[in-house]
């Protein structure tokens, strides 16, 4: 077949090697494995020389969409470019080659690294005191969550319920079950926002905490934010902001201030780290004051001049990770932190927003908009116009992907019809969202006159529309079957 | 702004086309009163030689792995990462793609998740593997819940030989849904069958081991796990993937679920994050896996290519049913990963593995010989072991930090009994100078030599 990619294992051949083991330095000594411990037969690594493996990966490389090559505008992912300089800063040796057990006397630089990161976060959320445990954003809901749980056993019960907008991300919802909730959905109301008369009508004793995403993930912002989260304080509940979206508010409004308890970050989006192919991402939890005794143990905390790890909490909900968290996401987080500084913060956020409202005006007379006001930093468009003519939105999708861009988050929110969640970031240059204007213009134009085209896209890829149907019926994900 | 491209006129003309006349217009979605007045207290943004130069100072206030000598282990291990390993992975094509939404142009990332899986499964013997989870920890936070889901049973059974930090976050995890944990004694620093008799019962969901367990010893599992099994219950093995090309995988004696930490494998130890949770599972598991998994397909054309599959499993679509809300992996960790696997090989792994093996045991003979130091729990170790000498350990530490050696993890901070004890850790990267140094300094210690 042509433009297959050989797998690693084809490529092998017995007795060639891409590594040389050093001589051992010293004898075996007393009695070896038994035969009961000792591996029979070796794994089925592939054998294959450096050289082999240097061409092997870099070829697959070269098979992946990514930020620095193209516009990536994948709505609530946040995919911003990726400045150079934090990764090497990340690979400095007094950064890399930590033991996370060493004295803490001898890691006092990377204990200020999080600590400063730590103070960034609290000023820009406005709240009070953080963990930077989390491994990513799903993490750091559910640590909150467990905080919440924690917290609220003080006051006399866990509760029994969590509401989510029926607009949240998938992880909401499965956050609050691997917390120990049952899921109570709210349907959105026609402007896209909360529902709050609905809202009222659940309110009850048994409701724990609500989990809001600002701006929601319709990329509207939750104009009666203060209203909705007294009437859940109201009844003795919590409320979390999954801070997704955060790239739309830095230096413009506070999570804090709005009045909500806890939220997560998700490091890597807002804060520019690599997204590595689906990870390391990082997903710190600010609280306010009172949820502050249930932070994970262990906390960075300054005596002085003197950075320490707190691991004696005896209201600490535990660990959430083996060690610290992602501490070379921190590191990079810190670097561009530092890069932007406060006015570069404001900045990132106004020009998220300005180029999320240019590509919605641009791409309204064109596309369905299903709501009316203006978004903040991604704009939700449906393709039910197109639909109407008989090309879905995967199919506009796949087409995009024949001029080089990458897709929008395509049939997310789940409650806007064929959607096309658009983030273009405060990376991308006007002349950037000008010719993606063009493309998304040209693919509607063949949506009337071409259908066919779009609906056999891609055609320039490496590989052509793939079968994921069979993928999960035909099961093959190793590549030895016995 | 060197990150941000459109300048005041780009922004103005944009305005202009949106239809607003301010950038203010723009928030009128957000309450005045919740508008920031005033600038973030932040400092000032930096160039970028400021900013490497703060950062520089930053780390340098570390004593990193070539300051020291490290015999630090504990589930974070200076292992020889090859030079094409950060090379590879560090290409921007790796480093900044995203999550393969789109397979078309995801080929590369997805698949090296496949291959990922597949050098997984070799060096385990299981079934199935994910894309990865968060850490080791994690890792077994997630058979946990998933053990728990499978038999509908609400008791799992650990030794102190898990790591505790492990058992930590899953308890964390696993309390809140009613998951009950019992820590079963050791005999020896080991799991002994008649002790799991005893305690084994229909409400048993899983029993935890860890092979090489967390003071290094190597047990036999598999007369463990047939009990395990007997009583209905499942076997879960948590396993150094750096083991794998010396000892018998847990796969072979019918573990149920293997998990592990997988920073041995080329990546870096970063003061503990970010790391790589391994997730295996036998065949009749693989729907209930967390996490992300990429399968084999075909395109219209026929050709061979690669997606995420499975994905109905989890918050994609089961939402408010969900026994997992892992939605990430951790993708670069997993491309060292199967770089680093690509390129030792089985016999580089062999070899890697007989070295750690023979440096341990070479240090614990040496450390026998010394009057002073008792060592604990006798057989063969991997590459770790526990000592306990005569005197008192923050003095001990003192002593061999003023030489530039870590000597080891003092097991005081674990709460397991083991006060006066430390846990020592060797790769294939201790020379024996080195670990003669070590040996020559404790002799100095307990002699009370001048420090």
């Amino acid at each position: 077949m042509q433009n297959e990619t050989p797998l690693i294992f084809e490529l092998s051949r017995e007795g060639r090697r891409g590594y040389d083991a050093p001589d051992s330095s010293v004898q075996a000594v007393g009695p070896g494995l038994s035969p009961e411990l000792r591996r029979k037969s070796p794994p089925r690594l592939p054998e294959v020389s450096e050289n082999t493996v240097v061409r092997h990966y870099t070829n697959l490389s070269v098979r992946n969409h990514h930020i620095d090559r193209d516009f990536y505008p994948l709505g609530s992912c946040t995919m911003k470019y990726n400045p150079r300089v934090n990764e090497q800063i990340a690979s400095l040796p007094g950064f890399a080659s930590l033991h996370p057990l060493q004295p803490a006397i001898t890691a006092q630089g990377a204990l200020e690294v999080m600590f400063r990161l730590g103070e960034a976060l609290k000023e820009v959320t406005g709240l009070d005191a953080v963990t930077l445990q989390p491994a990513a954003g799903a993490q750091g809901e559910l640590t909150a969550l467990l905080m919440f749980r924690a917290y609220l056993t003080g006051q006399g019960g866990p509760r029994r319920k969590i509401i989510i907008p029926d607009s949240a991300h998938g992880t909401n919802p499965a956050s609050i079950r691997v917390a120990g909730y049952e899921v109570v959905e709210l349907p959105s109301g026609g402007d896209g926002l909360l529902d709050v008369e609905a809202l009222k009508r659940i309110l009850d004793e048994e409701v724990a905490a609500l989990m809001l995403t600002n701006p929601n993930t319709l990329g509207l912002f939750e104009t009666r934010i203060e209203e909705i989260i007294s009437l859940v304080h109201g009844i003795g509940g919590l409320v979390y902001m999954d801070g997704a979206n955060l790239n739309a508010m830095l230096g413009i409004c506070r999570p804090g201030e709005m009045g909500f308890d806890a939220c997560h970050i998700n490091l890597h989006k807002t804060f520019s780290t690599p997204h590595g192919g689906g990870g390391p991402g990082s997903g710190p939890v600010l609280v306010k004051k009172h949820l502050e005794p249930f932070l994970p143990s262990p906390v960075v905390c300054r005596h002085g001049e003197r950075f320490e790890l707190d691991w004696d909490r005896p209201d600490s909900i535990g660990h959430v990770h083996t060690f610290f968290g992602n501490f070379g996401v921190h590191v990079r987080a810190l670097a561009y932190i530092l890069s932007m500084g406060q006015e570069g913060m404001r900045e990132i956020s106004e020009t998220a927003i300005v180029n999320a409202n240019y590509l919605r005006a641009k791409l309204s007379t064109e596309f369905e908009l299903p709501f009316g006001s203006p978004c903040m930093h991604e704009v939700v468009l449906s393709g039910d116009r197109q639909k109407a003519r008989g090309v879905r939105t995967a199919d506009m999708a796949k087409r995009l992907l024949d001029y080089g861009m990458h897709p929008p988050t395509v049939y997310f929110p789940l409650i806007v019809h064929e959607a096309l969640m658009i983030e273009p970031t405060e990376s991308e240059s006007k002349e950037t969202l000008d010719e993606f204007i063009e493309v998304m213009r040209q693919i509607n134009k063949d949506s009337l006159e071409n259908p066919d085209l779009l609906k056999t896209a891609p055609h320039t890829t490496p590989v052509r529309r793939l079968d994921e149907a069979a993928a999960a019926r035909m099961l093959d994900i190793r590549y030895y079957k016995d | 702004m060197r990150y941000i491209p459109n300048t005041p006129d780009d922004r103005q003309a944009m305005l202009r086309d949106i239809g607003v006349s301010s950038f203010e217009d723009l928030l009128k979605p957000i309450p005045k009163s919740l508008r920031l007045s005033r600038p973030l207290n932040i400092p000032k943004g930096k160039s970028e030689q400021e900013v490497v130069a703060t950062m520089t100072s930053l780390a340098r206030k570390n004593l990193d792995a070539a300051s020291f000598l490290s015999f630090l282990g504990a589930g974070s291990y200076d292992h020889y990462v090859p030079a094409a390993v950060g090379d590879l992975a560090g290409r921007s094509e790796f480093l900044t793609a995203y999550t393969p939404y789109q397979p078309e142009v995801s080929q590369g990332t997805l698949q090296v998740i496949y291959e990922f899986q597949s050098m997984i499964c070799e060096l385990f013997r299981m079934n199935a593997a994910n894309a990865s989870l968060y850490d080791g920890g994690t890792a077994l936070a997630e058979a946990v819940m998933l053990a728990q889901s499978h038999t509908r049973r609400s008791r799992v059974l650990w030794f102190d030989s898990v790591h505790p930090h492990y058992r930590k976050v899953t308890r964390t995890l696993g309390d809140p849904l009613g998951i009950r944990f019992d820590t079963m004694p050791l005999t020896d620093g080991r799991v002994k069958d008649a002790a799991l008799d005893s305690t084994l019962d229909v409400e048993t969901a899983a029993v935890v081991f860890q092979y090489p367990n967390f003071f290094g010893l190597i047990e036999h599992l598999e007369p463990l796990i047939e009990r395990v099994h007997a009583a209905g219950a499942l076997a879960i093995v948590v396993a150094d993937p750096l083991a794998m090309g010396v000892l018998e995988p847990p796969g072979n004696w019918d573990a149920d679920i293997v998990v592990g930490e997988g920073q041995a494998l080329g990546n870096p130890q970063s003061y503990g994050g970010p790391y790589l949770g391994l997730f295996a599972v036998s065949e009749k598991l693989v729907r209930r896996a967390p996490g992300r998994i990429a399968g084999i397909t075909r395109d219209v054309d026929g050709r061979r290519g690669y997606v995420l599959t499975l994905q109905t499993r989890e918050q994609h679509i089961r939402r408010d049913k969900a026994t997992s809300n892992i939605c990430t992996n951790e993708g670069l960790c997993a491309t060292r990963a199967t770089i680093f696997l690509s390129l030792v090989g089985p016999q580089g792994l062999r070899e890697i593995g007989e070295t750690c093996m023979k440096n341990c045991n070479y240090l614990r003979n040496k450390l026998s010989e010394i009057p002073g130091v008792q060592l604990l729990f006798d057989g063969l170790h991997f590459k770790e072991f526990v000592f306990r000498l005569k005197g008192d350990v923050p003095a001990f530490l003192e002593f061999m930090a003023k030489r530039d050696i870590l000597p080891g993890i003092p097991l005081k901070r674990f709460n397991m009994g083991l006060d006066d004890a430390l846990l020592v850790a060797l790769t294939e990267r201790r020379t024996a100078d080195e670990m003669d140094r070590y040996a020559d300094a404790v002799r100095a210690f307990l002699k009370g030599s001048p420090s």
